[in-house]
């Protein structure tokens, strides 16, 4: 024998203790889809007969059935069932996750159910257990269907059992291995010249072929109608007749639409109100023949809530669908897909206001619908409604998937007067994506999280750092609008051997070796701050590109989402000075852009440290000055009068001078700023403008490009001297190190290494994106004045990079990530939850002067 | 890291005596956490001078994280002033290398050991967290003549300010041990840190350095809290066991004892104007016959504790952004000591008002006690829509400073805020137009309200709102 059960179902078996159900589900599932209530009283209590347990047992059961419905698991529960009370409860379980109730019953001989038990010592309990058990199941038996049940098999004997086949069966949504591509159309409604003109404009053909349309598209494309084919318009049948054609020899697939459903129920003679222009369906339909009404009516009836497509990344819905109806069966997804959901009132025009499940929809899968007349499609969270009032005087809209490209053709008249106008009354200025992500939510930045990036799969973000994050995120970061990047950190090379040194442009050099780059660029890095700066060409800009009103044009920010100035009005001035220069180089135009984001170092210091410098250098440095000359004094004073001091002297003198080059060394960094004139900005990657990430350019093309910018107010943006090595020509790396000891001999903080691609890869995946290696004046300031001293030096040497480096990758995967989904318009809260991410992971405890 | 003692007297060189340290030789000492060197670089008929030189090593301060590198801590970096500056490693080396001074013996000529003797002391560079107000009111009650020299902190960047170091000599007449005892507390009390767990047995430390002199030091109080490192219930002890009184007084006395206040705190105490304004927002919660409240940025938790003695109010949930502030909640409210009855009717949680957040709707009241302030201007619009739109409580109690009044606060510089993290502060028009705003967006009606002493010309020094669902 065979049967057939929905692949996604909750498999309830029904049978007498004894009427072999373990056996029976050992044999027909895999041991992990079974959940037995015996198993269940041993985890809760050790003990699979003790029946004190029972309740504390299924508890345990309802609970993993519930989340392994909630995955799209089947599951099959092994317990005796035979009373209502018990089935209940889990026809509910297999409703709330839109699963199919089957019942699966052994009602096997009561005879053979007391023999198998007699043979297990384990259950001792009298014959009246079975012989209730039994007489239970018979009274259930005819109520099955009435409890929920979708499906029952019944078996009665065990040679009903004997070559047994359970197949699974895929719901009609499931056309996951359908993978287009497709032309979704819109709520048709009667519209049969409309549904022509815009078949046509998609490029198919349509033919009539003994009095059927042949619908075909040189490209194999298929036709998807978002339902609601009926009601209204001027050519209900003729609309069914095509659509049921196309989808009769495959061109086409259709969902059902309110509409649709209420036809047919008005077709089978049921009471339907003859509203909402089912009596010009009606009235058209009678001048049929009575055949197509009854062929029309199946046709429809026929029609499926929702399709799964292309190996679920797509679901088309009449009405949209929530995530967790995607793919499944019952009443509820059904009405869900057909209907939407309402908030229970009425607006003005006494319609029910619909509730906005989009606002709300986090799936990967993108949904596409109709039902909700607009006057432009607007994707919002990954979901599309392609109604545009066609019946109604709009147009008529097909989405094409997956390139996303959105075709509409004019309604040739207004068919029916629409009872809420079309038009919203005030036109908002920001897209619903926009309005939508004026608020983000806490579930999606907040607890353990994964991201999937495109450098780098699967960065986990854990939920103490994700704490972390928040609080900096709220209490201190600008507008979460500006942010979409962060700069990740930047690991040091490996420790150098060399005397005096702690670092060394060789160490980066040799790690690049090692992963099989063959060119890098060594960039000078400035002693500044870091500063992403976000610009727009105007207000305008700003406000269509990035939601944001009443901001100014830009912002500079710092690596931890700051605001680099507090002062407003200085802030605005810089990036005054800043976009004068993208105008005189014209790159507005050039990159056909009307924003950019710049990653830069800005300086001096002292404008962003000079806390830091009060509270932190130079006090070390003040108080160290002091205390090694009166040191130094009084050491002075008992060696005049014999006492052998003359280490302790030695020792003090050299200190006298590590300090005095401490000093030396951050006051280089810092001079007082009065005004735009005294800042220096070097920008360092052009990181993105519209419609690019530009991350896919070398090193060489950013640094060139913006030296072009710089070079329109070299007093104010400094061009970064850089240089191109080949990694086996030894000549070159000589001279990049003669280079290096020139810049960090006069005091400059050293160099940062980059293979020549933005992003490269190595043998075992993504590289350091860059490699400081820092010089030896300017490592005082990170380990104290006096770290160079021999004893000093070689404890600092033992330093492990390892961490700081998995995290470089994993920030730079990040901010990459940000910026690409921002490119390409994802909602904020995709973007967020990288910079979010970003700044999580900034709080992992990692020596902070590496 | 280094200090001297001269002593002026006939045969001054009986100091070496005094010190068990020979003044000819070099004495050195490995400490845990560097080493020190003894020696004299002068000593004639009239003046013996000793030095004792401290030197730590920064590495291993970070290296081996001996003292309470915390976040942010200054020993959690290895640019600090530690190796220069006097500090509580001092002491502890002034104890290691003088222990027999201290405790008053001399084993050669124990006739010496309780002398007074005129001593001078040059520390070149001390610490102190209240500068040279404080290093007098320190040492001169106890008879010391105070010479004082602030350092700077960089000659090249005059606009950054003086540094908190002090070039220190004083002169005075006490025994060694005394002397000695003196610089072993006031040290660590003056720079306001110390580089090791504070326990217990810090009490006993203080007790047996301080027990003689610092009963009716007038700044008794001061010095033990410091020295405590602001721990109350060490403060507490250590109070009622130098001043000897009951129990109660010491509790009283020591009920403004705990971290520096803040300058909002200060301003404010006169006034006691915090307790008027929980007072003012429980009868707000009160009358509108609330059954849940939420406080949002609830902070340490003072609104939650009056609002857990109110009869009727079932629900009771604080959020905070700060995980400080809302540790320091937990404990604040004893929350694992609550019976299970008060303990299930309320709920501390971590959260931001720029997130929009479901656990957070379904409220009676939201109060919003002293929190706008403290929100940047251009994020406002996401806090009110989370509040007014989406957590949508019946009532909302919003308070504020107002911002005409700080005239009145003589210890607040004109143009400032009263708390360095305040965005803003709004005057009565200012409020009361955002609140009306709000009202009218958000479909509330608004009344508003002042709470504490009512300046006829300036308002009262706190704004308030009460917002009800319409």
């Amino acid at each position: 024998m065979e049967i057939d059960i929905p692949e996604l179902a909750l498999v309830v078996l029904v049978g007498p203790s004894g009427s072999g159900k373990s056996t029976f589900a050992r044999e027909h599932f895999k041991a992990t889809e079974v959940l037995s209530s015996d198993h269940c009283r041993g985890l809760v209590s050790d003990d699979e007969t003790d029946q004190s347990a029972t309740k504390d047992a299924f508890e345990v059961l309802h609970f993993i059935a519930s989340k392994r419905l909630q995955a799209a698991k089947l599951t099959v529960v092994d317990a005796t069932n035979v009373q209502p009370e018990a089935r209940k409860p889990l026809v509910t379980l297999a409703r709330q996750h839109h699963c199919i109730p089957v019942a699966l019953v052994l009602d096997m001989p009561e005879k053979l159910c007391r023999e198998r038990n007699a043979q297990r010592p384990d259950r001792g309990f009298g014959e009246h257990v079975i012989r209730n058990q039994c007489s239970q199941l018979h009274r259930s038996l005819r109520g099955l269907q009435r409890e929920g049940f979708r499906h029952v098999h019944v078996f009665r004997s065990p040679e009903d059992l004997e070559g047994l086949v359970i197949r699974r069966v895929p719901l009609w949504s499931n056309r996951k291995h359908e993978t287009g591509p497709f032309d979704i159309i819109g709520d048709v409604h009667g519209c049969l010249d409309e549904a022509l003109d815009l078949i046509r404009a998609l490029g198919y053909d349509v033919a009539d072929q003994e009095g059927h349309h042949v619908i075909r598209h040189p490209q194999g494309r298929k036709l998807i109608f978002a339902g609601d084919l009926v009601d209204r318009g001027p050519n209900t049948p003729g609309v069914l007749r095509l659509v049921a054609d196309a989808m009769a020899d495959g061109s086409a697939l259709c969902v059902a639409g309110n509409h649709d459903v209420k036809l047919v129920r008005a077709l089978r003679g049921r009471d339907v109100k003859r509203t909402h222009g089912l009596a010009e369906s009606l009235e058209q339909l009678a001048s049929e023949s009575e055949e197509f009404r009854r062929t029309a009516a199946d046709f429809l009836d026929g029609l499926v809530s929702h399709y799964v497509l292309d190996g679920g990344r797509l679901v088309v819905a009449h009405a949209g669908l929530r995530e967790e109806m995607h793919g499944r069966g019952s009443g509820a997804v059904r009405q869900f897909a057909m209907y939407g959901e309402t908030t229970g009132e009425t607006d003005d025009y006494g319609l029910p206001v619909r509730y906005n499940w989009a606002a709300d929809y986090r799936g990967k899968a993108t949904v596409v619908y109709g039902h909700t007349p607009v006057p432009e499609p607007e994707w919002l969270n990954n979901t599309i409604c392609i109604d545009t009032g066609c019946v109604f005087g709009g147009k008529l809209t097909a989405l094409r998937y997956p390139e996303r490209e959105l075709i509409s053709v004019p309604a040739r008249k207004i068919y029916y007067e629409p009872v809420r106008p079309l038009q919203p009354e005030v036109v908002p200025e920001l897209t619903a994506q926009q309005q939508h992500d004026d608020l983000l939510d806490l579930e999606d930045v907040s607890g353990k999280r994964i991201i999937d990036t495109r450098l780098y799969p699967s960065i986990t973000i854990r939920e103490e750092n994700a704490i972390a994050a928040l609080e900096v995120m709220s209490r201190f970061a600008a507008n979460p609008k500006w942010l979409i990047y962060l700069p990740p950190t930047m690991s040091p090379s490996e420790t150098s051997q060399r005397p005096g040194l702690l670092e060394h442009p060789e160490q980066a050099l040799d790690y690049y070796r090692k992963n099989g780059v063959e060119t890098v660029v060594c960039e000078e890095k400035h002693m500044g701050s870091r500063a992403v700066i976000v610009i727009c060409r105007n207000e305008a800009a700003a406000k269509h590109r990035f939601g944001i009103e009443g901001e100014g044009r830009g912002i500079i920010y710092t690596r931890t989402g700051r605001r680099f100035f507090s002062d407003a009005a200085f802030e605005h001035q810089v990036l005054e000075r800043f976009a004068s220069a993208l105008d005189r180089a014209d790159f507005w135009s050039r990159f056909d852009t009307t924003w950019f984001c710049f990653d830069c170092e800005l300086m001096p210091w002292s404008v962003k440290a000079e806390e830091l410098l009060r509270t932190q250098y130079a006090p070390t440095g003040a108080a160290a000055d002091a205390a090694i000359a009166a040191a130094s004094a009084v050491i002075k004073q008992a060696v005049a009068r014999g006492i052998e001091l003359t280490d302790l002297a030695a020792s003090f003198h050299e200190r006298a001078d590590l300090t005095g080059r401490y000093i030396a060394a951050y006051r280089q960094y810092c001079w007082p700023v009065h005004g735009v004139a005294d800042i220096k900005v070097a920008p360092f990657h052009l990181l993105a403008s519209e419609g690019h990430a530009h991350v896919d350019k070398s090193h060489v093309w950013h640094m060139e490009t913006l030296a072009e910018l710089g070079r329109t107010d070299p007093g104010f943006l400094i061009a970064t001297p850089m240089r191109v090595v080949e990694i086996d020509d030894g000549d070159a790396t000589q001279d990049v190190f003669g280079w290096w000891e020139r810049l960090t001999a006069g005091g400059g903080e050293g160099m940062v290494v980059k293979p020549i691609d933005f992003v490269a890869r190595g043998k075992r995946g993504l590289l350091q994106p860059a490699i400081k290696s820092r010089g030896p004046e300017y490592l005082r300031i990170i380990y104290g004045p006096e770290y160079s001293r021999p004893e000093a030096l070689e404890q600092l040497r033992e330093r492990g990079l390892s961490t700081k480096r998995s995290m470089a990758l994993r920030e730079f995967a990040l901010g990459v990530e940000g910026l690409e989904r921002f490119v390409r318009n994802a909602p904020l809260r995709q973007v967020h939850e990288c910079v979010f991410g970003v700044l999580a992971m900034e709080s992992e405890p990692v020596d902070p002067r590496l | 890291m280094l200090l001297t003692i001269t002593a002026t007297m006939d045969r001054a060189s009986d100091l070496g005596f005094l010190l068990h340290k020979h003044p000819d030789r070099v004495h050195r000492f490995d400490l845990s956490f560097g080493r020190a060197t003894i020696f004299y670089p002068e000593l004639d008929q009239a003046r013996c001078t000793v030095c004792l030189l401290v030197e730590v090593d920064p590495v291993a301060l970070v290296r081996k994280r001996s003292g309470p590198s915390g976040e942010g801590g200054q020993l959690a970096h290895y640019v600090n002033d530690r190796p220069y500056a006097v500090s509580s490693f001092f002491s502890v080396a002034l104890a290691e290398t003088f222990g027999t001074a201290m405790a008053g013996r001399s084993k050669d000529r124990p006739d010496l050991a309780g002398s007074i003797i005129p001593f001078e002391v040059s520390i070149p560079v001390l610490p102190s967290r209240g500068g040279e107000d404080l290093i007098r009111a320190l040492f001169e009650p106890l008879g010391y003549a105070v010479d004082v020299r602030r350092l700077d902190l960089d000659q090249k960047f005059p606009e950054w300010g003086h540094s908190r170091y002090f070039d220190v000599k004083l002169a005075g007449r006490f025994p060694l041990q005394t002397l000695l005892e003196h610089l072993y507390v006031l040290i660590p009390v003056l720079d306001d840190e110390k580089h090791y767990w504070v326990g217990d047995d810090e009490v006993d430390k203080l007790i047996r350095r301080g027990g003689d002199w610092l009963p009716n030091h007038p700044a008794r109080d001061q010095i033990a809290r410091r020295y405590l490192k602001h721990r109350k219930s060490l403060t507490r002890l250590a109070i009622e066991r130098l001043a000897g009184v009951d129990e109660d007084a010491a509790i009283e006395n020591s009920a403004a004892v705990g971290k520096p206040m803040t300058r909002e705190e200060d301003l404010e105490v006169g006034l006691s104007l915090n307790e008027q304004r929980l007072q003012r927002v429980v009868e707000a919660v009160q009358a509108v016959g609330a059954k849940s409240v939420v406080d949002l940025g609830c902070g340490e938790g003072k609104l939650l504790r009056e609002l857990l003695k109110l009869r009727g109010l079932d629900r009771i949930l604080g959020m905070e952004v700060s995980l400080r502030s809302l540790d320091a909640a937990s404990g604040r409210l004893d929350l694992e000591q609550l019976s299970p009855s008060v303990r299930s009717r309320i709920e501390l949680i971590h959260g931001s008002l720029m997130y929009r957040d479901r656990r957070l709707s379904g409220f009676d009241v939201a109060t919003v006690i002293e929190v706008i302030e403290h929100l940047d201007v251009a994020r406002l619009k996401s806090f009110e829509r989370v509040l007014f739109e989406c957590a949508r409580p019946k009532s909302v109690v919003v308070t504020t400073p107002n911002v005409e009044y700080n005239v009145r606060f003589e210890g607040l510089p004109s143009g400032q805020f009263r708390h360095p993290d305040h965005r803003f502060e709004w005057s009565r028009g200012e409020f009361r137009r955002w609140g009306e705003v709000m009202a009218s967006r958000f479909g509330y009606n608004v009344r508003f309200d002042a709470v504490g002493p009512v300046d006829s010309d300036l308002g009262a020094p706190t704004q308030m709102a009460v917002f009800v669902e319409r």
